[in-house]
Parts: structure tokens; C-alpha cells; sequence
């Protein structure tokens, strides 16, 4: 067997009694139909007054109006347009380049619309900046947000823009010389800096502060002060040896993210080589989760593995297992030289400068300050001043643009200040906790519906441009700034002129709108550099825990916390939907009594805890034992517990921003176990793979010296008595089609490039009308994700071993040793994500058993399913071994159950038309984006061509940064995937069974070679 | 428009016989009409060494898109334009307007300022001679209004309606007559034969014919066997029509004729359904489309708007201003006053949202033409749906029609690999996949 170690998903598969595990992977449905319900209570049924003939009569009366109901088809109008725009051509899909720049997510992206309606973004492959992360792909669905502001409000009522420019320069004028604080996202627009400066200058009284809700402050303080800029050095890490992360989660959202893309370049063995990845952190992050080595410790520690690298004087003292560590990660370093690069998240200016003057020191060619990135800008202590200075009542008027600082502020005197402000202004799309209490307020178009110019990286400067006509009565903050300053042109005017002066250099303006993006070296001057904070942070906790706030995946700083697609989105570490929570250590639960219980049907039950950080208490945070935390540490995530503007089902977890104290994501925090029990909506037990080998993976050393065989074995079955190779066609039971003409579509999907982003995820709901089925559905095991990311912890003791071991035990002393023994592996566990959709398997166990011939084969190698056919049977589920088909228990469109994007005439605009949203009782899956590979086919065919390769997508494998997912022909030799098929890390998933699937793994290799 | 009878499905299969009759009839008085014309204000014209016919197809051929007789159009009404300017005056504007425009003089300049500026199209080939042609075939007097004739030959058609009536009435009275006299004729012989002494032989009291049915038991099973098979073949031919809306011809808030552009016209389907070409929508036309056309096409033909009135019940001509009505446009002020009403038509060809179909598969790459499904749409006063548009009806043609390969390099490999494979000379879009399941529901 290739792989000899023992996989897991949930701690609860380690108990070797576990009824929840055993009954999970019995049954593909955790929960029965509930016939007892109904038909168990004989009291029930003998008190009903209906008799058996009037229950007869009824269905034959009902089904008698229905078929005479259904003899009438409804009346469907069709209304063309009077005047039809040039561009747009019924049924066909439009393009536009455009940048999205919230103030957290910074991404360069293509939109698509159909019929003038944006429904999904895609990468702009023109721009080399990653960052199209789930969060910009669900970014679509924000703009259809039944809960946004329909227009200005001045002092409480309904308006007009007139009025609130009125009142905007009545206001202003009555301060006089009292100052007026701009409290704006980072926009790192040239543009909006020019209109800013001209809006100080017609008010002097204005002063400007950039506040980022997730603070880069120290990061870009070290910048500061070393290169004399405000920004954040680039990474690119394609030509990575050694990836030394102290704190840092550059795979998450790391000072703005986005590296995951370069990051894979390097993690794929190439020539017997790959990086070599250590990750030093607290909470187990998606880098550490993607790391070759990774070392639980506490942020104060951290410190002390950062001073042990850099060569600085040691202050922490660190265990021999630690000191070992970093010493050897040292000495890779060292060894790597330029090709080595360290980077930390620890919230220290210090710690910053140590790792940006090491990168320094040995010329990292990963690093690049020349043209460093410009989205974050935010200094914390021009932001605390803000805080104090609104407290105090220094500051009298305060005006918000992007951001949310009465939710996010960490200071709980903020909001009772700001609801007594003399003038208070704040720009939002939706009526959130600052809208809500802002005397006048202007409603500001989504990005989608917006102008803008956006210098992501110095030098690299974008375009952004509307989609769609603004849906409300809004109006964006350049607008009014050129208002305000009586300037008559339109920001896009504006825009234009600025570009054509500055930036463009002579270059077409055309050109740049299309593309999106454009290289220019305008500097823009003007800007005053903000003090750099002096403090040093030492990271010491005292008695208490060190806490460590973080942001997720779906939903980042909370931004788009009103999108269910995000919340829906299971965090790829934890596999936890609709929450945060505190993650601690399963050694620290222990001693606090927190525990987590798998209920019968496998969902997850947890206890709540108290936590406190200096004065600040939430009560009952939801605790979830997390397997790799860092012994001493707790991980809450940032983001959460919105409730202005938030419909009642998002209005979920707690706002951590309370204890985002000084915007350092380091705090000393007190937990104590409350009552109550929390249910989530974690994934990580479902469709579980009943222990068979489905993650493959071997370390660079093996993989360089050993023959394929040894860690990549085709799977033998016994014929006649005979080990043949499952491959073999003497194995295979069926008749094989002849697929080698024409398409035959495969899908690649490697694990080391995988990061589990949970990108494509979000990509593939968008893509394919997939439906929000809510949080307490997702307890019930009914999440309906096409493709779901499955995430593996391993033990580094050998499966063998443990097999040896279990196999040994007898009675109740063995029983405790083994215990002792799996405690051991969920203290530290490698960590493996493994995409799963549909396998599409030539030799389908799913198309055999549907009795009405639902589900059926295609010669191109797609696995089809027809809805209407489909009767429900749920026999197909029953027999997929890879537990990918998805069943509607409900009818999650304009259904008064449910109220998610679906069943409301705004949000429905995001529909794909070409996919059919389906319907109560039927089974769906993954298509393998069968109307992206049609409507290429037909492309070709209309325009008389071949296809070349590339052209064939999946929503998937278009949203993959990484490039871990790779769709396409192998009928066609030159094809990407066809040197992939034929690559010695290729494997399928539970070869053995013999699916014959059409999408194939590439085996995880892991360099576990020290120094 | 009445909203009941937009909201009901007409089925328009056959035209009454009155109608029929009528139609007859009106040709007739057509005839007649057409070759008296009666004229109502005889001008004498200014000359008569012109040649009227020569000026009507000079006008016809280069000014009729821009000018009309009695109506404005993008440029002035011509009727009697002599009266109005100078021969001279004309000579020059005509042969080119702009020069005119130019050299300053009022009169042109007032007139391109009240036509907002559109240029005429300069016409130096026409000689002063035909410039006097079409000058005189301006005088040419206007028809009388075709109302009248209408009424009068609606009229005639009642009375033809009636005379019909009254034949089959008369008809009628006669049958009824013989069956009288047939029943009296037979009591008479009846009586006589008493009178004779004739004794008819007693009826033996026979078995009820329905008691010796149900005697038999063969043959009751085998009755209700057939009546129960044909019951069930009936029953499933009505349920298998449930939802299939062949023939369904709604009213529409237009009426449009695709009889008159398609056929009459010969204007391509792909002129108005432009998207057919290229996306899975074939499109209604936007009205812009509409008014490429109708802008200079306010009034039908005489003889078409006489036979919408008397065959279709429709005035063409309200039927154009509602058009103008939808798209804003102002016909006297020659442009468009920017109120819209856009146009709520009933869609006809109604697929379930869980059939993919794509017009430019089956039209650009196919090569399907339109009336494969659409029917005789050049044929139809209105639309209405031709085909049945079932799973069936799809699947048979798929298996029926080959797929198109001439210079289509797409296919050129595949279609040689897949023929051999098959041994057939050409494939059929059912070989090369086109039953398969997911290539229509997804």
C-alpha cells in the first residue's frame, strides 16, 4: 500500500467505539426518514377523524384537479427591449475586466453577466496578483443583498443626494476649525488620494485616517520605517527553496493574501525538487495545514523562534524540542540563502523588522520591496487617536467610508461617543451599527456598480468599472467628494482625465479599461507618513491564555457576512459552517472541561465558554477542540456576530472585534467553561470514507529514489487466485465503451497544490445554481456543495503500527496505552485537503442501480444527471462510494422555509440561466460544468475551428489559483491533463472498486528532509 | 387590448365558411374598385407634356424612403409640391440640397432647420426633365379613402351570408316535409292494409338482445377487454397531450403579420431574430429593430390594409400606430418623444426550464432552416406554435437529420473517425451524441 498512515477526519474517529462514526459509515443518509414520526403513534393515527376511504378520496379528488390544472399551460409574457443595447445579444455572456477593492479584498477580476445581470466573477488572467479568494467570488452575491441602503438619509429620514449635500456642507461649515476626522478603507486609488487632498484642502478642518478593520499596522510600520514607504513587500515564492512562516498564515489572508498561487508553483516536484515549507504558529492555519513541518507553539514562543533564526539576542526561553527546531530551521535557511525566505504574522514591529532585515540580509529573491503591495495602509495609533479623540470629544465630526468602526472598534465608550457627535457622516452599502446611528448617511454602490482605480502593487495600476446600472439610489464617495467640491464631472470623467494625465503615458485608455489592468511608474506624492508605533509587545499572557484572532476563510473581516454562500462555506480546517468559536487545544479542553460531543447523527455538539481580555467579557463562545492548536493558546476568528442589516439566520457567532484590543492579534485572555450546549454545523463527519485509501502520499525523499510502485501501487484483486492489477481489463466485470474519439473530458486534481481555499467551492455554488440549505440542514448532514474539500489529519505513526498495536490490545490497560497513543497524533497532525466532486466514473455504480434511468453515461466522459427523470429513490447515492451525490430534501428556491438568496427576487438575479435550479426530491451533483464544456464545444462548431487546449473549463479548475485543478481532453495528446494522466503521481480514487473514474488525484509528496 | 382574451389560448384552426364567401365576394368588388379608381380632387395638372408614369416610378425608386405624398415623413409631404417652390428652386435642391443649404438661401435653410438637420440625399442623375416627371405625378390626385369601398363590400358579403342562409333554411323545410309525408304515407298504407284483411305475423317475444349479450360470456370479456384497451389508448393519448400546446396561437398585443414581412416581404427571419445566429435565443426583435423599417412605414398598401379588414379583422394601420405608441415616436414631429411602453408580448414556444435548447446549434451550425420547426411562418397571419415540442419530436430529428460537416473543421476529425466506426457515410446528430441525456438537461 502506497500509504501506511492512519487518516482522519474527526477526533471522533479515533475512538475505536464510536457508534456515531460506525453508524456514519453504515448508512449514506444520517438521518432515517422520520416514518416512525408519523406512523408509530398508533394513539395518533386512531384518534384521527380521517378514515382510510376519505384519505383515498382526497388523493383522488387532489389528483384529479391537479391533472385537470396542469390541461391549462400559464400565460408567459416575453417583453424585448425598445431600444436594445448594442452589446448585449439575449443568451450571450459578456465580459468585463474590474478590480475589486473593499478595504480587505484587493483582486482583479473578469465579470460575467447575461442580459446586463453580473453572476459570477471569475480570475482576470491578464493580471499576475492572485487574490481571487472565496470571498471575491461570493462577492457577486453581496451586490444582490436585499438588505442595502436604497438611498441617502439625512438626519434619520429618507432623502435626497441634493438634501444630503446640503446638510453634508451645512454641517461642515457649522464645525468651523473643530476637527473632522475622514475615517476611510484603504483604497489605494490615486484617484480618491487626488479628491481626498482636494476635499482637505475646501475643508482644512478634515484630517484623513486610513483604518484597515484587520490590522497590518505593524507589518507596515517595519516597511516604513526600513524602506520609507508605507506598504507591504511582495512575495513571490515560485522559486522557493525554504518557506520559514513564523505566525504567518500567507496562505490565508496574511497581509492581503494572495500568494497561494507562486506558493503551489513551488510545492509541485519538479526535477526532484520542491520548497520546503516549516510553519511556526498557535492555531492551525491553512499554511500550517499545507506546511512539510509544522510546530505548535504559543505567539510568546514564536517570538523566541524568530530571535533564534535572525541570529537576535534570545529574551524567551524556549523547551530543547523548540530551540531544536528553529535551529534547524536556521540552519535550512542558511542553507537555502537567497532561496530562503521568513516571514512572521506576530503582531510585533519588532518581530516585522527582524524577518523583513533577514529577507534583507540574504537577498531573498522571494521578497520584493521594489514594488510593494498597497493594500493595507492603517496605523494603529492614528486609529487609537481616532478612538480616544471621538471619546474625549476632541474630534466633533466623523466621517466613515468603507468601514465599520462602531462594530469593530475595540473599545465599548466608541459608540456612545459617535451617537452624540456633532456631525456624523457615514458612507455604507448597508444600514449597519455605524449607518445606523450616523446623522446623515449616503448609501454607496456595490464594486460591481462602481467606477474606481486601484494601484494593488506599486507600479500595477487597475481599472474598475460598473456592471450593472446602480440597482438603488446610490451614489459613490468620489461622486460626492467631487460634489462637495464643486467640481461638475462625473468621477469617471475624472478617472479618465487623471489616467490620461498620470498614468497612462500616452497609452489607450480603451485598452486599459479592457484589460483591467496597466503598468505605469506614476508615483503618487502628497501623502503624509504616518508616526510608527513604538510599542514593543513581548507577547506574555501572564496566567492567562494567549489568544489569537484570526480571520476565516468565507468570511475575512465580516465585510460579506450578510452572504450566504460565505457563511455556508465550511472552513477548510474545521469544516465548520454558519460560527466562529474558540478552537483550543484538546490538552487545554481537557483541563478546562470543555468538551465536544458527536450527537447520533453526527453532528457536532460543543461546550461555551466565558472569555475575557482585560475588562471585555463575551460570554458563551462556542468551544471546538481543534486538533494542532498550540498547547496555551485559544483561536477565535474575527468577523462574526454582526447584527445591524444582517438577516436573522447570518446574525451568527460573536463579535471578537471587542477583544481586538490595541489591533494586535495577540491578546492574554482568560477562559472559564459556561453552561449551555452549542450545536455547529460541522461538516467533518459527513460522507465519510469508511477508512479506505483514499488520500495517497509519500515524502520527496521516496518519491526521488524508490520505483512508482513502492508509493504509488496500483491496487491488486485476486482473480482465480491470482493478485492481478485492478486495471488490468482481465479484472474489470463490464464491456468498455470505446471513448477515444471525440472529447473525453478528464479532471486532474493534485494535492500538493491544493491548498483548500475553498475557492473553487464558492465558484462551483455560483457556477451551478447550487442551493444555501441553512445552518441547522447542514447539522443534518444536507449540505447540497457539489464539491466539497475534504480535509485529512494523519497520525505520524505509521498505519502499520497502529494496526500492530490495536491487533495486540487486550482488556482495559491496552485500551488506556492506545488511548495515550492517539492522543498523541490530534496534539500535532499532518493535515491533507483533498477536493472531492463527482468522479464521473466510466463504469458508474450509480447508473446501475437507478431504476428509471435517471443517471446515464456520456461518451465524453461525463457522468450525466437528469433532473426531471429523477424520482428520488436515492439508490444512486447509496452506491457511490465517493458520497458525492447531493439529495433536495427541500425545494430551496421560493420556498417561505428558506430565505437565502434564492427566494428573493433580488438575490435570484444571480442565477446562472443555462443551469436549471432544481427542484424538491431530486438528486443533483457535479456536471463536470457541462454547460461550460457545451457551450465551448458549440463555440467551435459555429466558428468551424478545432479546440485547443485550454479552452475547455470547469468553474473549478477556472477558480483554482494554485492550479490544482486542471480540466480537459485527453483525447487530445497535447492537452495539459494528458501529460497529468500520464504522470507517476497520478492515481484514482478507490482504485480498487474499479469506477474507472474520470477525475484523477496527483499523490501528495510531502519534503520532510531536515536541512 | 382586452385582457380575457390575451389570457385565453385561441385556436384559430379553420375560417367559417361566411368568411370564405365574403372573401369571394370581396375580390369581386376588388375588381371593380381597381379598375374604376374613383378620384376625388381632380387638379388639373400643370403641364401635359409630362409623363406621370415615368414620375411615379422615378418617385418610387429614389424618394419614396424619405418622402410621402400626404403624410410628413423624414422629409416633407410632396403632394402638389410645384405650388409650393419655384421649379427653379427645386432643380437645385434636389440635385444637391447641401450646396443650396451653403450658397445661404432662406428658404433652403428654413427647411433643413425644420427637419433638424437631416441631409437629403443628393439626386445630380435626375434630369430636370424627370424632376418635372415627378413634379407632375405629385399632382396626381389622392384615392378616396378605401372605407368606403369596404363597408359597401362588407355589406354585400352580409347579404351573400344571407341568401346562403336562406337556401339551407329552405333545405331544411323541404327534408322535414318528406319525413311527414313519408310518416303519413306509411300510416295510409298501414290502414289500407287493415281495411284488406292483411294480418301481419305475431313477433315472437325474443330474448332482449342486451340479455343474450350478457348471456355470452366470451363475448362480454371479450368487450370489456376491447373497451378497456380502447379506453386506455384513449385516455393516454389525451394525457400525452397534456402539456403540449401544438397549435397554440394566443392573441398578442400587436398584431403582427408574419405573412405579410416573412412572406409578402420576403424580409429574412434573421433580420429580426438576429440572435438566432448566434445565442441560444432566436430574440424578440427590441422595437428599434421594428422602426429600421416603420419609420418610413406608417400606412400599409390599400389593397393589404382592405385585406387585413376584411380576412383578419385588423387595421393594419392601428396596428402600426401602437407600434409608435411602444417605441415613443412621434409621427408628425418626425422623432421620438422618449416615452416608452414596451411591448408585453405572449411568448408562444414555451420549453421547461430543464430543456437546454440553443437556436444557433440548429441554425448556424446545423443549418436547420427556421420552418423545420417553426412551420410556414411565412404563411401565418399569426404565430402560433407549429411543432409539439416534445422529448419525441426532438429525439426523432436528432436521429433523422444528419450533422452538417462541409467546411467545418471542427468536425472533420471526428466525423471521420466516428463514420468509419459506424460504416455509415454520413452521421446523424443522434451518432454523434445527440440523444444523450446531458447534452439538453442540465
Amino acid at each position: 500500500m502506497a500509504s501506511n498512515k492512519k487518516y482522519w477526519k474527526s477526533v471522533e474517529e479515533l475512538n475505536p467505539n464510536s457508534a456515531v462514526v460506525e453508524a456514519l459509515k453504515q448508512n449514506e443518509f444520517a438521518e432515517p426518514i422520520p416514518t416512525e414520526d408519523f406512523l408509530g403513534n398508533k394513539n395518533v393515527l386512531e384518534g384521527s377523524s380521517t378514515t382510510r376511504r376519505d384519505f383515498l378520496k382526497y388523493v383522488g379528488f387532489s389528483t384529479a384537479a391537479a391533472s385537470l390544472a396542469a390541461c391549462e399551460g400559464p400565460v408567459i409574457k416575453s417583453i424585448p427591449y425598445v431600444v436594445a443595447p448594442d452589446q448585449i445579444v439575449p443568451g450571450v455572456a459578456n465580459y468585463y475586466a474590474t478590480t475589486m477593492a473593499d478595504g480587505y479584498d484587493f483582486a482583479h477580476v473578469l465579470v460575467k453577466t447575461r442580459e446586463g445581470r453580473p453572476i459570477k466573477i471569475e480570475r482576470n488572467d491578464l493580471a499576475h496578483h492572485g487574490g481571487v479568494n472565496a470571498r471575491v467570488h461570493a462577492s457577486v452575491l453581496s451586490m444582490y443583498d436585499k438588505n442595502r441602503l436604497t438611498g441617502p438619509r439625512v438626519y434619520g429620514a429618507e432623502s435626497t443626494w441634493q438634501e444630503l449635500d446640503q446638510a453634508v456642507a451645512q454641517g461642515l461649515s457649522a464645525l468651523g476649525d473643530q476637527e473632522v476626522v475622514l475615517l476611510t478603507q484603504t483604497f489605494a486609488s490615486p484617484t480618491t488620494q487626488a479628491l481626498i487632498q482636494a476635499f482637505k484642502k475646501k475643508y482644512s478642518q478634515v484630517r484623513h485616517v486610513a483604518y484597515d478593520m484587520v490590522s497590518a499596522s505593524d507589518a507596515l510600520d517595519a516597511f516604513q520605517e526600513v524602506y520609507g514607504v508605507r506598504a507591504l513587500p511582495d512575495y513571490d515564492f515560485t522559486h522557493a527553496a525554504v518557506i520559514v512562516s513564523v505566525g504567518a498564515d500567507f496562505l490565508g489572508d496574511w497581509q492581503g493574501g494572495g500568494f497561494e498561487g507562486t506558493y503551489a508553483k513551488s510545492r509541485i516536484p519538479k526535477n526532484g525538487k520542491m520548497s520546503r515549507h516549516i510553519q511556526f504558529e498557535s492555531n492551525m492555519s491553512l499554511s500550517g495545514a499545507n506546511a512539510d513541518k509544522r510546530v505548535p507553539l504559543t505567539p510568546a514562543q514564536q517570538l523566541g523562534v524568530l530571535e533564534i533564526i535572525t541570529g537576535a539576542s534570545s529574551s524567551a526561553t524556549l523547551s530543547e524540542e523548540l530551540t531544536l527546531a528553529a535551529q534547524q530551521a536556521k540552519a535550512q535557511l542558511e542553507k537555502a540563502g537567497a532561496e530562503g525566505i521568513l516571514i512572521t504574522g506576530l503582531p510585533s514591529l519588532a518581530a516585522q523588522k527582524m524577518a523583513l532585515n533577514y529577507n534583507r540580509s540574504v537577498a531573498s529573491k522571494m521578497m520584493n520591496a521594489d514594488h510593494p503591495v498597497m493594500k493595507y495602509s492603517a496605523s494603529s495609533t492614528e486609529v487609537n487617536e481616532v478612538i480616544s479623540g471621538v471619546i474625549d470629544g476632541s474630534i466633533k465630526g466623523l466621517i466613515t467610508v468603507g468601514v465599520n468602526p462602531v462594530y469593530a472598534f475595540p473599545n465599548n465608550k466608541f459608540e456612545a461617543a459617535y451617537k452624540v457627535l456633532d456631525f456624523s457622516l457615514a458612507f455604507a452599502m448597508k444600514d449597519d451599527e455605524t449607518a445606523t446611528w450616523a446623522k446623515l448617511v449616503a448609501a454607496t454602490p456595490h464594486y460591481l456598480e462602481s467606477w474606481g482605480d486601484v494601484q494593488v502593487k506599486k507600479g500595477s495600476f487597475a481599472l474598475a468599472q460598473p456592471t450593472i446600472r446602480p440597482l438603488f439610489n446610490t451614489r459613490q464617495f468620489q461622486d460626492c467628494l467631487m460634489a462637495w467640491t464643486g467640481q461638475e464631472a462625473t468621477y469617471h470623467d475624472y478617472i479618465q482625465s487623471f489616467w490620461k494625465e498620470n498614468i497612462l503615458n500616452g497609452g489607450s485608455w480603451a485598452t486599459a479599461l479592457h484589460d483591467g489592468i496597466y503598468q505605469s511608474d506614476f508615483t503618487s506624492t502628497g501623502t503624509e507618513l504616518p508616526k510608527i508605533s513604538t510599542e514593543t509587545r513581548t507577547f506574555d499572557v501572564g496566567d492567562g491564555m494567549a489568544l489569537c484572532l484570526y480571520t476565516k476563510t468565507g468570511l475575512g473581516d465580516g465585510r460579506q457576512a450578510n452572504n450566504p454562500w460565505l457563511q455556508e462555506l465550511p472552513d477548510p480546517i474545521t469544516r465548520t459552517s454558519w460560527d466562529n468559536y474558540l478552537t483550543v487545544s484538546a490538552a487545554d479542553a481537557k483541563a478546562l472541561g470543555l468538551t465536544n460531543v458527536n450527537v447520533a447523527n453526527g453532528a457536532l455538539n460543543g461546550n461555551y465558554a466565558r472569555i475575557q481580555v482585560g475588562a471585555t467579557v463575551l460570554e458563551k463562545v462556542p468551544v471546538l477542540i481543534q486538533p494542532g492548536q498550540a498547547k496555551g493558546t485559544v483561536g477565535l476568528a474575527l468577523g462574526y456576530g454582526q447584527k445591524a442589516a444582517i438577516q436573522a439566520e447570518m446574525q451568527t457567532g460573536v463579535n471578537a472585534y471587542a477583544l481586538y484590543q490595541d489591533f494586535a492579534s495577540v491578546q492574554s485572555v482568560q477562559v472559564q467553561k459556561t453552561e449551555g450546549t452549542h450545536e455547529f454545523a460541522c461538516v467533518q463527519l459527513h460522507n465519510t470514507m469508511m477508512g479506505r485509501d483514499i488520500i495517497r502520499e509519500t515524502t520527496l525523499e521516496i518519491f526521488n529514489t524508490k520505483d512508482k510502485s513502492d508509493w504509488n501501487g496500483v491496487p491488486m484483486v485476486s482473480k482465480d487466485h491470482k493478485e492481478i492489477p485492478v486495471t488490468s481489463p482481465e479484472a474489470d466485470l463490464w464491456d468498455s465503451f470505446d471513448r477515444s474519439i471525440g472529447h473525453h473530458f478528464n479532471l486532474s486534481i493534485d494535492l500538493n497544490a491544493c491548498t483548500g481555499c475553498g475557492a473553487c467551492v464558492v465558484a462551483c455554488h455560483a457556477e451551478n445554481n447550487v442551493p444555501v440549505v441553512g445552518k441547522s440542514e447542514m447539522r443534518r448532514s444536507r449540505d447540497m456543495h457539489w464539491l466539497r474539500i475534504d480535509r485529512y489529519y494523519s497520525s505520524e505513526d505509521s498505519f502499520a503500527g497502529d494496526t500492530d498495536k490495536k491487533d495486540n490490545i487486550s482488556g482495559l490497560s491496552s485500551s488506556l496505552s492506545e488511548f495515550a497513543e492517539m492522543e498523541n497524533p490530534a496534539a500535532n497532525p499532518q493535515v491533507a485537503f483533498q477536493p472531492v466532486m463527482c468522479q464521473h466514473c466510466n463504469h458508474a455504480p450509480c447508473e446501475t442501480v437507478c431504476p428509471v434511468a435517471a443517471t446515464s453515461h456520456s461518451r465524453q466522459g461525463q457522468n450525466h444527471m437528469a433532473y426531471n427523470r429523477c424520482v428520488g429513490t436515492r439508490y444512486c447515492a447509496n452506491n457511490c462510494p465517493y458520497k458525492v451525490r447531493r439529495f433536495n430534501w427541500f425545494l430551496y428556491a421560493e420556498n417561505d422555509e428558506f430565505d437565502y438568496h434564492m427566494n428573493n427576487d433580488l438575490g435570484r438575479m444571480v442565477l446562472n440561466p443555462d443551469v436549471v435550479v432544481r427542484s424538491r426530491g431530486v438528486m443533483e451533483k457535479c456536471s463536470m460544468c457541462i454547460q461550460m464544456t457545451q457551450k465551448t464545444i458549440l463555440d467551435a462548431k459555429r466558428e468551424g475551428r478545432v479546440i485547443k487546449d485550454g479552452e475547455f473549463k470547469t468553474a473549478c479548475s477556472a477558480a483554482c489559483e494554485t492550479g490544482a485543478i486542471q480540466f480537459g481532453d485527453i483525447n487530445d495528446d497535447q492537452s495539459e491533463v494528458f501529460q497529468q494522466k500520464a504522470d507517476d503521481r497520478m492515481y484514482h480514487l478507490l482504485e480498487a472498486v474499479g469506477t474507472k473514474p474520470n477525475v484523477f488525484y496527483q499523490t501528495k509528496v510531502r519534503n520532510t528532509k531536515e536541512a | 387590448m382586452d385582457n380575457n382574451l390575451i389570457d385565453r389560448m385561441e385556436q384559430v384552426p379553420y375560417r367559417n365558411l361566411l368568411n370564405k364567401l365574403s372573401l369571394f365576394i370581396l375580390t369581386i368588388v376588388f375588381a371593380l374598385t381597381l379598375a374604376n379608381p374613383v378620384v376625388a380632387a381632380t387638379t388639373v395638372l400643370p403641364t401635359q407634356a409630362v409623363d406621370t408614369a415615368a414620375g411615379e416610378a422615378l418617385f418610387k425608386a429614389n424618394c419614396a424612403a424619405c418622402h410621402k405624398l400626404f403624410k410628413k415623413a423624414t422629409g416633407p409631404a410632396l403632394f402638389q409640391v410645384g405650388d409650393k417652390y419655384e421649379k427653379k428652386w427645386l432643380y437645385s435642391w434636389i440635385k444637391n440640397s447641401q450646396e443650396l443649404v451653403k450658397s445661404g438661401d432662406a428658404q433652403a435653410n428654413a427647411i433643413f432647420k425644420e427637419y433638424n438637420g437631416s441631409v437629403m440625399t443628393s439626386f445630380p442623375q435626375l434630369s430636370n426633365i424627370d424632376i418635372d416627371n415627378i413634379i407632375a405625378y405629385t399632382y396626381t390626385a389622392k384615392k378616396v379613402a378605401t372605407t368606403a369601398v369596404v363597408t359597401t363590400a362588407s355589406s354585400n358579403a352580409n347579404s351573400g351570408g344571407f341568401s346562403n342562409d336562406l337556401i339551407l333554411g329552405a333545405l331544411v323545410m323541404v327534408f322535414v316535409l318528406l319525413v311527414v309525408m313519408l310518416v303519413l304515407v306509411q300510416k295510409t298504407l298501414k290502414r289500407i292494409a287493415e281495411a284488406n284483411g292483411v294480418a301481419y305475423a305475431e313477433a315472437q317475444e325474443r330474448k332482449p338482445i342486451w340479455q343474450a349479450f350478457v348471456d355470452n360470456q366470451f363475448l362480454v370479456l371479450v368487450a370489456s377487454i376491447f373497451m378497456l384497451l380502447s379506453s386506455a389508448y384513449f385516455a393516454y393519448g389525451y394525457l400525452m397531450q397534456v402539456g403540449v400546446d401544438q397549435g397554440y396561437t394566443p392573441v398578442q398585443p400587436i398584431h403582427y403579420s408574419h405573412r405579410i414581412h416573412a412572406g409578402d416581404n420576403q424580409i429574412d427571419c434573421n433580420y429580426c431574430h438576429s440572435s438566432a445566429r448566434k445565442s441560444k435565443h432566436s430574440g424578440i426583435p427590441s422595437l428599434n429593430v421594428c422602426m429600421n423599417c416603420h419609420k418610413s412605414i406608417g400606412e400599409v398598401a390599400e389593397t393589404t390594409l382592405a385585406e387585413g379588414k376584411n380576412e383578419y379583422e385588423v387595421d393594419y394601420n392601428a396596428e402600426i400606430q401602437k407600434l409608435y405608441a411602444a417605441v415613443g415616436w412621434d409621427e408628425d414631429a418626425q422623432s421620438y418623444t422618449g416615452e416608452t411602453q414596451p411591448v408585453k408580448w405572449i411568448r408562444i414556444h414555451n420549453l421547461p426550464d430543464f430543456a437546454y435548447f440553443n437556436h444557433s446549434q440548429h441554425v448556424t451550425v446545423a443549418g436547420v432552416a427556421c420552418q423545420t420547426c417553426h412551420g410556414p411562418v411565412e404563411e401565418m397571419e399569426i404565430m402560433y406554435q407549429y411543432a409539439p415540442l416534445t422529448m419525441g419530436w426532438c429525439i426523432n430529428c436528432h436521429r433523422e437529420t444528419n450533422i452538417q460537416v462541409k467546411e467545418n473543421a471542427y468536425y472533420e476529425k471526428i466525423h471521420e473517425e466516428l463514420s468509419k466506426k459506424y460504416g455509415v457515410e454520413n452521421l446523424t446528430a443522434a451518432q454523434m451524441g445527440g440523444l444523450e441525456c446531458g447534452k439538453c438537461h442540465y
